[in-house]
């Protein structure tokens, strides 16, 4: 279980301090947490924060009850968090094989490798020898970002918006893979997203919006508020869909 | 042989035997052992040190290795290797030089190799570099690299300095007949104090030549590097150039690449781009669990792979 006790981040912008998180104080314990929220609300800034990308200025965060706030990226890496980029990132050299590797810890059979790649949409074979760099899309990228995290199968998984830059036909695909994940992964996802049919396979759902949490229940008790309300949440769903 | 011939051997040529086929050692200046086949044929020159290698036309997949080693401190070696590819021959060809240095004077080794490619002949030549060794004395290397390529042969060179090699100027130059390809994929990386200098120079005289010449290359502690890449397109052709460089610690590149355009259906680009490691490349490998030393070595050597 993942617990956030009263996070805050602030940043000096312009002279002025301006608070990314308010008092952010939230449990992960269901195994498929949805965060959203308008765009600038904080989300991806409370996954970095969980992942040790970014240092609370500050709160506690303890993972199956043990602080880890002052843990580096990597120890708690260790320690069953894993992270997908919103962006994810290019490397020049290191091949999709490479990573996948990488992220399982040990050098897999490819007939495993090639499970993962399969499970997010890709034919292996096109793929798993493939340099990680410019030539492949940023759909492409995506996948192979959730196949990454899938190879790590650590107790919390966090996606930061996965749906952003696939494709609609990809969507329907992506879709799939999380609510297969959802059975095979035995651990925590949390994923930030804006999309309806995302939320809509969540056991929770966390509003964050302006640095706070403005609501936090199951799908029946925050989906209709939220589809019904004028705010730029929805409109930021309708659009996307 | 011994045991630090046979190391030096697996260093610069992936030998961990005798090389089956054409093969010509050169340990210390003095030839230390050789192999011809019925196609393959190694010559001694007479005027100056060095070898002539003649394939025969049509000699298809056969290898020729000519590894150096050089291990005693103070030897400065030349040699002049001159290589008659045959018409349709389609051949690899696997040089590298390693000086191990264990005294404190310099160990030089210079070797001069040209390339006579016949027509449709493929070459795939591969050159490695390397040095160690406790000694104080400064391992020198300075490759001369000629190529006459007639109409529509293809040469491949994979050149690689990894380790220990402190001074280094490589020179390439090439001239391209009609259809002729040739590919450069130069590896380089540079620690402490070493310095390492490529120039290429590429003239695309045939019609419808190609050259690819690619570089990537990390600079670590307070080495320097300097690339020089000049391909001139002097018919209706098409080149490529492009260096691809990490700076590390005090690393210091300096990348030059030149195209001169002598006909107006010569098609040349060049690229060229120097940077440290990307923070967001080393922050993905540590959410994967790696530390940041692991995560810069599994970037670079994956870069350099």
């Amino acid at each position: 279980m993942l617990e956030l006790q009263d996070i805050c981040f602030q940043v000096s912008e312009d002279a002025e301090e301006k608070e990314i998180l308010k008092h952010v104080n939230l449990k992960i314990e269901d195994s498929f947490v949805a965060v959203t929220g308008p765009n600038g609300g904080g989300k991806s800034t409370m996954a970095k924060v969980i992942a040790g990308i970014i240092k609370p200025t500050s709160g506690k965060i303890l993972l199956d009850g043990e602080d880890i706030t002052d843990l580096s990226i990597t120890e708690r890496a260790k320690k069953g968090i894993s992270f997908a980029f919103q962006q994810p990132v290019r490397f020049k050299g290191l091949t999709v094989l490479d990573l996948i590797n990488l992220a399982h810890g040990e050098v897999l059979s490819l007939g495993d490798a090639c499970k993962y790649l399969s499970e997010v949409g890709l034919c292996a074979k096109d793929y798993i020898n493939r340099e990680v760099n410019a030539s492949l899309s940023g759909g492409e990228l995506k996948r192979i970002e959730i196949a990454m995290i899938m190879a790590r199968g650590t107790a919390l998984s966090i996606f930061d918006e996965p749906e952003a830059g696939i494709d609609l036909w990809s969507f329907n695909n992506l879709i799939r893979v999380f609510e297969g994940m959802r059975e095979s992964i035995h651990g925590s996802i949390m994923i930030i997203s804006h999309q309806e049919r995302i939320l809509n396979i969540a056991d929770k759902i966390i509003v964050l919006a302006d640095g706070e949490v403005r609501a936090q229940g199951t799908k029946e008790e925050i989906l209709p508020e939220l589809l019904t309300a004028s705010g730029a949440c929805s409109r930021l769903a309708d659009k996307i869909v | 042989m011994d045991q630090l011939q046979m190391h030096m051997l697996e260093m610069v040529a992936d030998l961990h035997s005798i090389p089956e086929g054409a093969y010509n050692i050169r340990d210390n200046g003095e030839l230390s052992g050789r192999n011809t086949t019925a196609n393959i044929d190694i010559v001694s020159k007479t005027d100056k040190p060095g070898i002539d290698i003649i394939i025969k036309p049509g000699t298809k997949n056969e290898s020729v290795h000519i590894p150096v080693i050089v291990s005693q401190s103070g030897l400065k070696d030349l040699v002049y290797n001159d290589f008659f590819i045959g018409d349709d021959a389609d051949v690899t060809i696997v040089a590298g030089c390693g000086i191990h240095c264990g005294g404190s004077e310099d160990s030089e080794h210079d070797g001069i190799h040209t390339f006579h490619i016949g027509k449709n002949a493929r070459v795939k030549y591969v050159e490695k570099h390397y040095g160690e060794g406790e000694g104080t004395g400064g391992r020198i290397l300075n490759p001369t690299t000629i190529v006459y390529i007639d109409e529509n042969g293809y040469m491949e060179m994979e050149t690689t300095q990894i380790k220990g090699v402190d001074s280094t100027i490589r020179d390439t130059k090439a001239e391209l007949g009609d259809g002729a390809t040739l590919i450069i994929k130069e590896k380089i990386m540079t620690h402490e104090k070493q310095y390492a200098e490529t120039n290429f120079q590429v003239d695309l005289n045939g019609v419808d030549s190609t050259a690819d010449v690619v570089s990537r290359s990390v600079a670590k502690g307070s080495s320097t590097q300097v690339f020089n890449s000049k391909i001139r397109g002097n018919n209706q052709c098409y080149g490529h150039t492009e260096c691809d460089a990490i700076l590390m610690d005090e690393g210091h590149v300096n990348a030059v690449p030149s195209l001169d355009a002598n006909h107006l259906d010569a098609s040349l680009i060049h690229e060229a781009a120097i940077g440290k490691i990307a923070g967001e490349q080393i922050i993905k490998l540590m959410t994967l669990g790696l530390t940041e030393q692991e995560a810069e070595e599994q970037i670079v050597n994956g870069f350099l792979k």
